[in-house]
Formats: structure tokens, C-alpha cells, sequence
């Protein structure tokens, strides 16, 4: 039976960078699939796209273009990614540039547009689509003025449409991670939108592989049994027409690929288990079979999925005001005393100079002794020495300003023992905040379009 | 023996929206049934009490031997919004390890792992 391997070299925005070529030259693959979009990363692009045209996309994917080429044209090794951000045309551009340079000729550069519906987003409110906060349900019309990006979740279909018409590398804005392996499965294999099970099938593989060595021993609770992590390999996935696939890494990687790694990823950020929704398909993450076949492989079959909703998630962001957040060491007898009674004098002088935060806005957080898991795990009653964590957040910048200039003094005017202030006061950040609605498919569905362009 | 989670599971977690998403998983079908019986949502919720304020939703996953936990209001907003070193959640799979529960001695005598 026909088999293609599906790589993911990519886990998100700010992961290594020598993943993908190890990915690529450690052994047989047939795509390569990346992920390079946060929640909010479409909002810096914009940012980027407006200072300059030419510019908001992923420039590192560029880089990783530049590394390998030559090798991925003479292999036929074809990558699908989201690197495309808000302008995936000058993405393009910029990858024909180095083809040129590098004397690549013949490659066939796919894009996929439509995703993004910023310039349409005041008309589609007017025209009774309210996009409520899929979590507080308030609509969109009281941020309008602040939004900075608004972009459609699309799925593989786009994908499959420029690999059938002999895209090299596919350039995508917002689309799904899991449509990065779906879209080569049903290229391949010649897979139809309503084989419901075979898009679960796919999206599953998608799942597994997104967050790239997540499920290859990275991030795994027994981190003491995976070897050499330092050299961790990236997944990738046998894919077989059937809808069953094998998950594994190269040969000679660090890492492993066992029933626990992979079940561990499968539940990461996994929601619901009967309703694992996508544009594609609702996957039912209930029906997975897990088999061991072999030292670094798992099988996976199974999956069962029904019909996609009527709806696209759409993912927008808005600037909801500023925040600063700044640390003290504190060290010596009665450190976590010392570090309460610094808080508290933050608190009391900018109170005093008529500054004042909700509780909800302000946070203090001893790091050493209690800040992720307070009341989970015991903390030590007399640590040698903690960190002080304060962070404040409001839409007034001043006042974020102003809480920063309240730590230094600590070092002369607080407790002793208190130390580690470098790097200058904090400043204020833009809070860029994720606006997540529905809307009808065919809304933006209808504007979605393909082209490929060969250098 | 009462002993952690950690004994007989192991767990992932991350963010979804301001809460976090937890996933427990057995190391035997025995086990995937203590976790069933004993991990309910009211448990985990006292267990992250001081860092879940909202409900706890849980499902059942056996295919997996695996229990997930939707942690809702236990990231300080969330995403960007939130104030917090743990903004994602990712230390709450290691959080739950140390919930514990009742096991027959002889369950663990077999296959234990520490």
C-alpha cells in the first residue's frame, strides 16, 4: 500500500531552527509541514505590513527556504505553511529571490488568500454578523475601533486545491495546523470532503504532529526515561490511504515515540473528546486506537468523524490596554516576609501618589515559593531566597508608567536582602487581545482563492 | 496506599482561552478505573483551589485510559491579557500529579514506577 511521510519541522512562532533541516536531511520524508502563527502573531504583522508592504509574513521561513532548496527541488520534498501571515504574495516574492539567487529554477510557489477579513469586518458587522467572544459572548462592535487583525480558521481544502495544481511550497495565512497534514493525505490519496472519517483520520495525524516534538518525548511527565532530548527528533507520520497511519521520527534522533508520548499529546489542549472541531471535520478523539508497532513507532487507527459545522472560527485581535511587570530578588532570613512587606509598599506609595489598580488588574507572585501551583505542592516555610514578581494592567498608560518606576527604590527604602534589579524599569506593553467568534463558512468561503506561480 | 497521581498517571496540560485543559492518563486499565472513580471534578477543583475560580468539566476518554479537565477562570485572562508567569497553564499537568488517591497494595507491587 502506498505510503507518504508527513513531517512536522515547525511547532510554533520562536521554535528551533535547525529542526526542519535536521527534519529534512535525517531521513525519507515527502512533506514538511509549519507552523509559525500564534493567536496574536497576525497582529505584529500587521504592524510590520503597514510600516512596510513588502513585509508581513514569516521572515524566518524565508531563512529556512534559503538553508535547504536546492535539496528539497532535487528530493520533491514539498512544505505547507502558514508562514504567509498577512502577506503570503510577498512571501513569495521573497522565496522566488532566493530561488534565483541560488539558481533553482521550476519551483512552484502556491498561495492561498482570503483568510483575512479586516478590510470587510465593519460591512460584515453592519450586515448582522455580531461575532460574539466565544467565551464572554459580548460582540464584536464594542472593540471595533480596536481591532488590529481579524482572520478565518480555513482548512485543507485550499491546500489540496494548490498541491493538485503542482505547488512545491504552499504558502498559507490562517489556516489550521491540522490542515497541514490533512491537505497532503487528501491530495494523495484522493480523499473527498464528506469522507468524514478519512478528514478525521487526517486531522488526528494533524493533532499529534502540530506541536512537533511535543509528541516525540518533549514536554513528556517522565522526562527522566526519554534520551537524548538535546537532539530531540521532530514527528513525523506514515500515512496510508486507509486513513491509518504509523507515528515516528528519523533514525538516530534523541527523543522516543511511545504509547505514552503520543496519548500525552493527544490530550494536550484536546477540549471536548467528541467534538474535536475544525473546517474539515468533527473528529471523535473517543474512537483513537493506539498500538505499539516497534521501538519509535505507534500505530493509529480507528478514527471515526462526523459532518464539519456550518461555521469558521475566526481568531481577531484588539488592543486592550497596557501592562508592566517587573522583578526583585529577595533574599536572606524571613525572605517571603521581605518580598509581602515589598509588595505592600509598592502598593501603599503608588496609592499615595493617587495610582490605584483593581485587585483583578494587579498581581504578586513569589516565584521559588508559589507562583504557578500555589496550595498544590508544598512550599518550603523558609526559602534562602525568592523572586518577586509584581505586574499590573491597565487601558490608562500613565498609570502603567508610573507603577514601574516603584521597584528600584525597594533596593535602598524596603527590607534588606533585596537585590537582582537590572535591566531597568519596566515599561508599558500594548496588550494585544484575542477576539474569538464564529461566522457562516460561505461568508468567507466565497473569497478564498488559489494561485501558483512557478520561478 | 494512598499515594500521588503521580504513581499510576502521568498528565499534560495548556491553555484553552482563560482556562487550562488537563489531561490524565493511566499507565493500566485498573488504574484508568481509580481515576474514574476518584479524580471527579469536585477533587480537582479543591486540589486547584487557589488557582481555578471558575467550574471544572470533565470527560471521559477510555480509548486512551485518559481523563480530561477543562480548568475554566484559572489563567488570570488569559492569552496576552494575563498578568501571570503560568499564562498557559502548562504547569497544571504537573499540578495534578500530586492529587492523591487510594490504590490496593497489590496494584503497585506489579509494574510500579516511580
Amino acid at each position: 500500500m502506498k505510503t507518504i511521510r508527513i513531517g512536522n519541522g515547525q511547532g510554533f512562532w520562536g521554535d528551533s531552527v535547525d529542526a526542519p533541516v535536521e527534519l529534512l536531511r535525517g531521513g525519507p520524508i515527502d512533506y514538511i509541514g509549519m507552523d509559525y502563527l500564534a493567536e496574536v502573531t497576525l497582529s505584529i504583522m500587521m504592524r510590520q505590513k503597514l510600516k512596510n508592504p513588502d513585509r508581513g509574513y514569516a521572515t524566518d521561513f524565508v531563512g529556512f527556504i534559503r538553508r535547504v532548496l536546492p535539496e528539497l527541488k532535487e528530493r520533491g520534498v514539498r512544505v505547507i505553511t502558514n508562514a504567509g501571515g498577512l502577506n503570503p504574495k510577498a512571501c513569495r516574492q521573497q522565496i522566488f529571490e532566493v530561488a534565483r539567487e541560488l539558481g533553482v529554477s521550476g519551483l512552484r510557489v502556491g498561495v492561498v488568500e482570503g483568510d483575512d477579513i479586516l478590510p470587510r469586518l465593519a460591512s460584515l458587522v453592519e450586515s448582522g454578523h455580531p461575532l460574539h467572544h466565544m467565551e464572554s459572548g459580548e460582540p464584536i462592535v464594542d472593540v471595533l475601533g480596536d481591532v488590529t487583525s481579524a482572520n478565518a480558521y480555513l482548512g485543507a481544502w485550499p491546500v489540496v486545491e494548490a498541491l493538485n495544481q503542482g505547488a512545491d511550497i504552499v504558502l498559507c495565512g490562517r489556516v489550521t495546523d491540522t490542515a497541514l497534514a490533512l491537505a497532503p493525505m487528501a491530495h494523495e490519496f484522493g480523499w473527498s470532503p464528506e469522507q468524514w472519517d478519512l478528514m478525521a483520520a487526517g486531522t488526528v495525524a494533524g493533532h499529534i504532529l502540530e506541536c512537533g516534538s511535543q509528541c516525540t518525548g518533549g514536554n513528556f511527565s517522565r522526562w527522566w526515561e526519554v534520551p537524548d532530548l538535546w537532539n530531540v527528533g521532530f514527528p513525523l507520520v506514515e500515512a496510508r490511504a486507509d486513513g491509518t497511519f504509523v507515528v515516528t521520527k528519523h533514525g538516530g534522533t534523541g527523543g522516543m515515540v511511545t504509547l505514552e508520548t503520543v496519548a500525552e499529546q493527544l490530550v494536550y489542549e484536546m477540549g471536548n473528546p467528541q467534538e474535536y472541531l475544525t473546517p474539515d471535520v468533527t473528529a471523535d478523539f473517543t474512537s483513537i486506537k493506539l498500538e505499539a508497532d516497534g521501538a519509535n513507532r505507534v500505530q493509529v487507527s480507528g478514527i471515526r468523524g462526523r459532518e464539519r459545522t456550518p461555521f469558521l472560527k475566526i481568531s481577531a485581535s484588539y488592543l486592550a490596554g497596557y501592562k508592566a511587570s517587573g522583578e526583585l530578588t529577595v533574599s536572606g532570613p524571613r525572605a517571603i516576609d521581605k518580598a509581602r512587606l515589598c509588595a505592600d509598599i509598592v502598593w501603599k506609595r503608588l496609592e499615595r501618589a493617587g495610582v490605584t489598580f483593581a485587585d483583578e488588574d494587579r498581581l504578586v507572585e513569589l516565584v521559588g515559593h508559589s507562583a504557578c501551583l500555589p496550595g498544590i505542592l508544598p512550599t518550603p516555610s523558609e526559602p534562602p531566597e525568592v523572586v518577586l514578581r509584581l505586574g499590573v494592567r491597565d487601558t490608562d498608560r500613565d498609570k502603567v508608567e508610573r507603577f514601574g518606576k516603584e521597584l528600584a527604590p525597594l533596593v535602598t527604602s524596603g527590607p534588606p536582602g533585596v537585590t537582582g534589579f537590572a535591566g531597568g524599569r519596566p515599561k508599558p506593553q500594548e496588550i494585544v487581545a484575542y477576539w474569538p467568534a464564529l461566522i457562516e463558512r460561505e461568508v468567507v468561503e466565497a473569497n478564498v482563492h488559489v494561485t501558483v506561480e512557478e520561478v | 496506599m494512598r499515594v500521588p497521581l503521580s504513581r499510576i498517571a502521568h498528565a499534560r496540560s495548556g491553555d484553552k482561552g482563560d482556562g487550562s485543559n488537563v489531561g490524565l492518563i493511566a499507565d493500566s486499565a485498573p488504574f484508568y478505573e481509580i481515576l474514574v472513580q476518584q479524580v471527579t471534578s469536585k477533587r480537582v477543583k479543591e486540589h486547584f483551589s487557589q488557582v481555578c475560580f471558575g467550574p471544572v468539566d470533565r470527560y471521559e476518554v477510555p480509548n486512551l485510559r485518559a481523563l480530561n479537565f477543562i480548568l475554566h477562570d484559572s489563567l488570570g485572562g488569559g492569552g496576552t491579557m494575563s498578568l501571570k508567569t503560568d499564562a498557559q497553564g502548562k504547569t497544571h499537568g504537573q499540578g495534578i500529579l500530586s492529587l492523591e488517591v487510594d490504590v490496593p497494595a497489590e496494584l503497585l507491587s506489579s509494574g510500579e514506577e516511580e
